[in-house]
């Protein structure tokens, strides 16, 4: 299982990177993408839609099972990875590549509350 | 206690993901549900079946047993080994489970149950054996491994040369008895295959044995989606106690042509007209449909009862159990997330023999 350490994490398996623009570009983690399964189809928020922390904003699903995904910091999604959608096997093969959307947050101090990769590696080991 | 199969250790081995199903920890799939499914479809794979309970039924009676107990006609049964799929009804026409008949002989056959209800099944079975002179014996101790997909023969033969001749002459849905394994052409895939029968203490050589010839082992993720493919119904999920036979795709497996014959069940069959019917709906939006979900139609509502991603279709495809009155080539729509989806309705039969049917 892979955790990079440069990102940023959520309980709820979601990865965060900070881009230099301010902005963060967010994905599931690869023990995620390994618990679901193989990935057939992904909905994801449109550009322009306003999330708040914690917030259900998009929806992977499996072969076997749907998985809500939660927007980890408040803010404006100011992209989606419409490649993914296109082949949404991406995120079984490269879950930090295939990304799923982007996040103008609307305070980036909230970046620095999420979870770091040595506690996110405690949670994927209870889950 | 969660219980184990003879081939548990094996599947550990090959590194499957386990879970709990109806009480047993089985195997959901091996790493790539999707690749196993496509294997099945295309070449060969095996599937650990040992939590279905097969049952022994022997004695004068068997024959008269059998045609009071289920819906469909043991007495069509002539040829030795030939095997039926029927509903066993309680007395409203609900369905108590659906099964495999297997013929011997007039006084001699098998049942296969599946595993959820085989407790519920043998009680069932044993109640109802009052008063005919019947013995019925669940054989718990016994595993089953299906081997399945278009070279499934082949390979099973390369394993086992020496169970070729007892079982190259089998028709579809015909056994042999071989040794004491029962070797049956029968499966829930929609491809060809054998589903052998067989001691507990023989199945892990074998299953070693059909890896060594090829045959990859599969999990029950692949398995659903396979026969969801088929169109072949789930029990509990297609179909229950609470629904009659012909509200689930199954009218066919009745069998009302001797009048004289008393099936338990029947007269409520004949009589319970049903108001809604099971169809496949394939989905023309994009998303997943899963069981559970509303179908609206111009003759109300109705809601799937199975659901998922079709590998070989690469779309979603459902079985629905909807109104009277909607007819194949319909549209209808699937309420997924809140978010109507557009569905056409199809006949359930979405893929077999490595070929898409839609």
């Amino acid at each position: 299982m892979s955790i990079p350490s440069e990102l940023k994490y959520t309980k709820s398996h979601e990865w965060v990177k900070q881009e230099a623009d301010g902005t963060v570009t967010v994905g599931i983690t690869d023990h995620a993408q390994e618990a679901l399964g193989d990935i057939v189809f992904l909905e994801l928020p449109d550009a322009g839609r306003t999330v708040k922390a914690g917030e259900e904003c998009a929806v992977v699903e499996s072969v076997k099972a749907a998985s809500d995904i939660y927007a980890p910091v408040s803010g404006e999604v100011v992209a989606r990875n419409d490649a993914a959608i296109d082949a949404p096997e991406s995120v079984n093969q490269d879950a930090y590549a295939a990304w799923l959307f982007k996040l103008k947050p609307s305070n980036p101090a909230d970046i620095g509350a999420l979870l770091d990769a040595a506690a996110y590696a405690k949670v994927a080991d209870e889950h | 206690m969660i219980k184990r199969t003879p081939l548990y250790d094996a599947h550990v081995a090959a590194g499957a993901k386990m879970v709990d199903f109806a009480g047993w920890d089985m195997p959901i799939h091996y790493g790539s549900q999707l690749e196993e499914h496509h294997i099945v479809r295309r070449d060969a794979g095996m599937f650990d079946v040992s939590h279905m309970r097969a049952v022994d039924v022997a004695g004068c009676d068997a024959q008269a047993w059998l045609r009071k107990l289920v819906a469909n006609d043991v007495a069509k049964l002539t040829l030795p080994g030939k095997a039926l799929y029927s509903c066993m009804l309680n007395p409203e026409g609900g369905v108590i489970d659906d099964l495999i008949i297997y013929f011997f002989s007039p006084t001699k056959y098998r049942i296969v149950v599946n595993a959820g209800t085989a407790d519920k099944d043998v009680a069932w079975m044993l109640k109802q054996a009052e008063g005919f002179n019947v013995s019925i014996t669940g054989r718990p101790e016994l595993a089953m491994i299906a081997v399945q997909g278009p070279n499934a023969r082949t390979r099973f033969w390369a394993a086992f040369p020496d169970a070729k001749a007892a079982s190259e002459n089998l028709i579809a849905f015909q056994a042999a008895e071989f040794n004491d394994w029962m070797i049956a052409r029968t499966g829930y895939t929609g491809e060809d295959g054998f589903e052998i029968t067989l001691p507990a203490a023989d199945a892990p050589a074998a299953w070693t044995k059909l890896l060594a010839a090829g045959v990859v082992p599969i999990g029950l993720g692949a398995r659903d989606t396979l026969r969801l493919e088929a169109g072949m119904n789930l029990y509990g999920s297609d179909m229950d106690e609470t629904t009659l036979p012909t509200e689930s795709g199954l009218t066919w497996t009745l069998d009302l042509k001797d009048a004289n014959r008393d099936f338990i069940g029947k007269s409520a069959v004949v009589t319970r007209h049903p108001q809604r019917q099971l169809v496949g709906l394939l989905l023309e939006d994009r998303g997943v449909l899963r069981s559970h979900q509303q179908v609206v139609t111009k003759q109300g509502n109705g809601e799937t009862t199975s659901g998922s991603f079709s590998p070989t279709l690469q779309r979603s495809i459902a079985l629905a159990r909807v109104p009277l009155g909607i007819n194949i080539g319909d549209e209808v729509e699937v309420i997924v997330r809140d978010k109507p989806l557009r569905a056409r309705v199809v006949k359930p039969n979405f893929a077999r023999h490595g070929k898409a049917l839609i």
